[in-house]
């Protein structure tokens, strides 16, 4: 749906973009996540067409977006739902008056117009909104309204940079859900560029980490939490080594991440019954990510056949990610 | 020594020279303000970080403008006195003020509009471009539509400039209520007709500010709209 394909930006000699590559599946949600500097706002706005890269391309469903002028640039632009960070609403119209400004660029005529902004506002919850001026709504209702205005032109992308920051964490909550229905409801595919791993775990499909203007990490995120190593996975999953455990009280302790309800709720018992060990959690726990249940465990193992047991989790889709005792390398 | 004007007399001269004043300064605000918003949009466009950044046509502009601003009325006045006869047909006379106080209002009208609509957040100046809007759509909608309030306060303030300014309109026999002041209270030594147009001026211009004021407030939608 989008790929940017090497992408690089600079600003009088800053870096910002070194070669970027991304893609984002259609229907998806990407999370681009990365430490302050990293690039992420530069990328947003190539992608929203508010600025030019030196090199590389920015595709929509194949097409090079980045090198387009007048009336080819405004129609990209409409492909391109845009959520900007901060308060970007037209202070002198209604909430509904905000969302039609895009039904307007792209010369929809009234009555059209109304019946499609009011699906918008329904969308977003705030059809009571409709008449009120952006100083009378929350920061949170601003928010949504200005999701609605990005998706009244029916883009095929909808970008949103930091479209939660400076939300508290329940008014987060509503603007994501609002981006989430836009997906599901819409099948739109979503870019969301954020500092927030909780953006990442609500709703985001894949996630990719930038650092120095360069993707350092790029994928589901349900395949990244499985990664020992990944960023992503120390990011989201439950921490494992909290509490000291004495480790001579068992034969093998190892760690093991259980994506979806199967795994979390039935592949250690059924490990343990299996081979007949004793199979105890010692640290980790349970977490969500969008709806689905992911477990970060510490095992302990006593029994001749843990090593077996620890590699039949492994088989059956745990990712089984380090031995602390015993043999190395016991992976799935 | 010759006795005091009658009161009758006075209020016919100053229902004239009201009258010339309102010519003067109305039509010449309608001029100024078709022509210098657009320059204060042309401005603003051209400025860096505007919506077609130029530097040389900014840098131009801005020193036009700005020279025009920095020319004294009455220097206009007269220096314009062959550019007024090929305009309006003649050099004396309330219409042949109107082409100075329309010249010297235009790059003033364009500095204050540059310097409103440069306050317009940028933000929401790229949230309308992100929606595929056209420039003209964006001055339209988004520059002069968020500051509208603040643009008739502005035009506002014009036309209590030009009233000032139109005080020196007597010099080419524009009249008016300033020449009114100067000519008949001043010179003669009519210390009735002076002060009575004193009173009349104060209480014109704070009626027109009051106007002005009034007007930008029905325009500014964020304050009255029911919740
Ligand atoms: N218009 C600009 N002019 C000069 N330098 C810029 C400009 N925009 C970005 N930069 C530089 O490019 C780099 C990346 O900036 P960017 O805003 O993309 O980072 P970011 O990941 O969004 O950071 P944050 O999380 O703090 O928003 C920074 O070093 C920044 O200083
Ligand atoms: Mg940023």
């Amino acid at each position: 749906m989008i790929t940017v394909e090497n992408l690089t930006k600079s600003f009088q000699g800053v870096n910002a973009l070194n070669g970027v590559t991304l893609d984002v599946e259609s229907g998806t949600v990407l999370g681009v996540v990365g430490p302050s500097g990293a690039g992420k706002s530069t990328l947003a706005r190539c992608v929203a067409l508010l600025e030019r890269p030196d090199s590389g391309a920015i595709r929509v469903d194949g097409t090079d977006i980045t090198s387009l002028d007048g009336s080819a640039l405004r129609a990209a632009r409409r492909q391109i739902g845009v959520v900007p960070q901060g308060d970007s609403l037209l202070r002198q119209r209604t909430a509904a008056g905000n969302v039609a400004l895009p039904l307007e660029s792209a010369g929809v005529p009234g009555p059209q117009r109304r019946t499609r902004v009011g699906e918008l506002l329904d969308l977003v919850g705030l059809t009571d909104k409709a008449t009120a001026y952006p100083d009378q709504l929350s920061g949170g209702q601003r928010q949504r309204i200005a999701v609605a205005r990005a998706l009244a032109a029916n883009p095929s992308v909808l970008l949103a940079d930091e479209p939660t920051s400076a939300l508290d964490p329940e008014t987060t909550g509503s603007v994501l859900t609002v981006l989430d229905r836009a997906r599901a409801e819409l099948g739109v595919t979503v870019l969301v560029v954020t500092h927030d791993m909780g953006v990442v775990r609500k709703i985001c499909d894949d996630v990719a980490v930038l650092e120095q203007g360069r993707v350092v990490e790029h994928g589901k995120v349900l395949d990244l939490v499985g990664n020992a190593g990944s960023r992503t996975s120390s990011a989201l999953l439950p921490a494992v080594d909290l509490n000291p455990i004495n480790e001579s009280a068992y034969d093998r302790v190892a760690d093991v991440v259980l994506v979806g309800f199967a795994a979390v709720g039935a592949l250690l018992p059924e490990a343990a019954h299996r081979f007949g060990v004793e199979l105890n959690i010692v640290g980790g726990g349970l977490t969500r990510l969008g709806e689905t249940p992911v477990a970060r465990f510490r095992l302990g193992l006593n029994g001749e056949r843990s090593d077996s047991a620890l590699e039949w989790i492994g088989e059956a889709g745990g990712a089984v990610q380090r031995s602390l005792k015993g043999p190395q390398g016991v992976a799935a | 020594m010759r006795s005091a004007t009658p009161w009758s007399d006075v209020i016919s001269y100053l229902v004239e020279a009201t009258g010339e004043t309102l010519y003067m300064v109305g039509v010449s605000t309608v001029i100024a303000t078709v022509l210098g918003v657009p320059v204060g949009v042309w401005l603003q466009l051209t400025a860096k970080g505007g919506l077609r950044p130029n530097t040389a046509v900014h840098r131009v502009l801005g020193f036009v403008t700005d020279l025009g601003r920095s020319m004294p009325f009455i220097v206009l006045l007269v220096a314009l006195t062959s550019v007024t006869r090929l305009i309006v047909g003649g050099s004396i006379g309330s219409t042949a003020v109107i082409v100075p106080l329309a010249v010297g209002a235009i790059p003033f009208v364009g500095r204050l509009v540059q310097n409103i609509l440069s306050e317009v957040h940028v933000t929401v100046v790229e949230a309308a471009i992100t929606t595929g809007a056209s420039t003209l759509k964006i001055v339209r909608s988004v520059l002069i539509r968020e500051s509208l309030p603040a643009l008739i306060n502005a035009i506002g303030v014009t036309v209590i400039a030009l009233i000032g300014y139109s005080a020196m309109a007597g010099v080419i026999g524009g009249g008016g209520l300033g020449d009114l002041a100067i000519r008949e209270g001043y010179q003669r030594f009519n210390d009735r007709v002076l002060w009575s147009t004193v009173a009349w001026l104060a209480v014109l211009t704070t009626v027109i500010q009051l106007g002005f004021t009034r007007a930008a407030r029905a325009a500014d939608r964020r304050r009255h709209a029911s919740v």
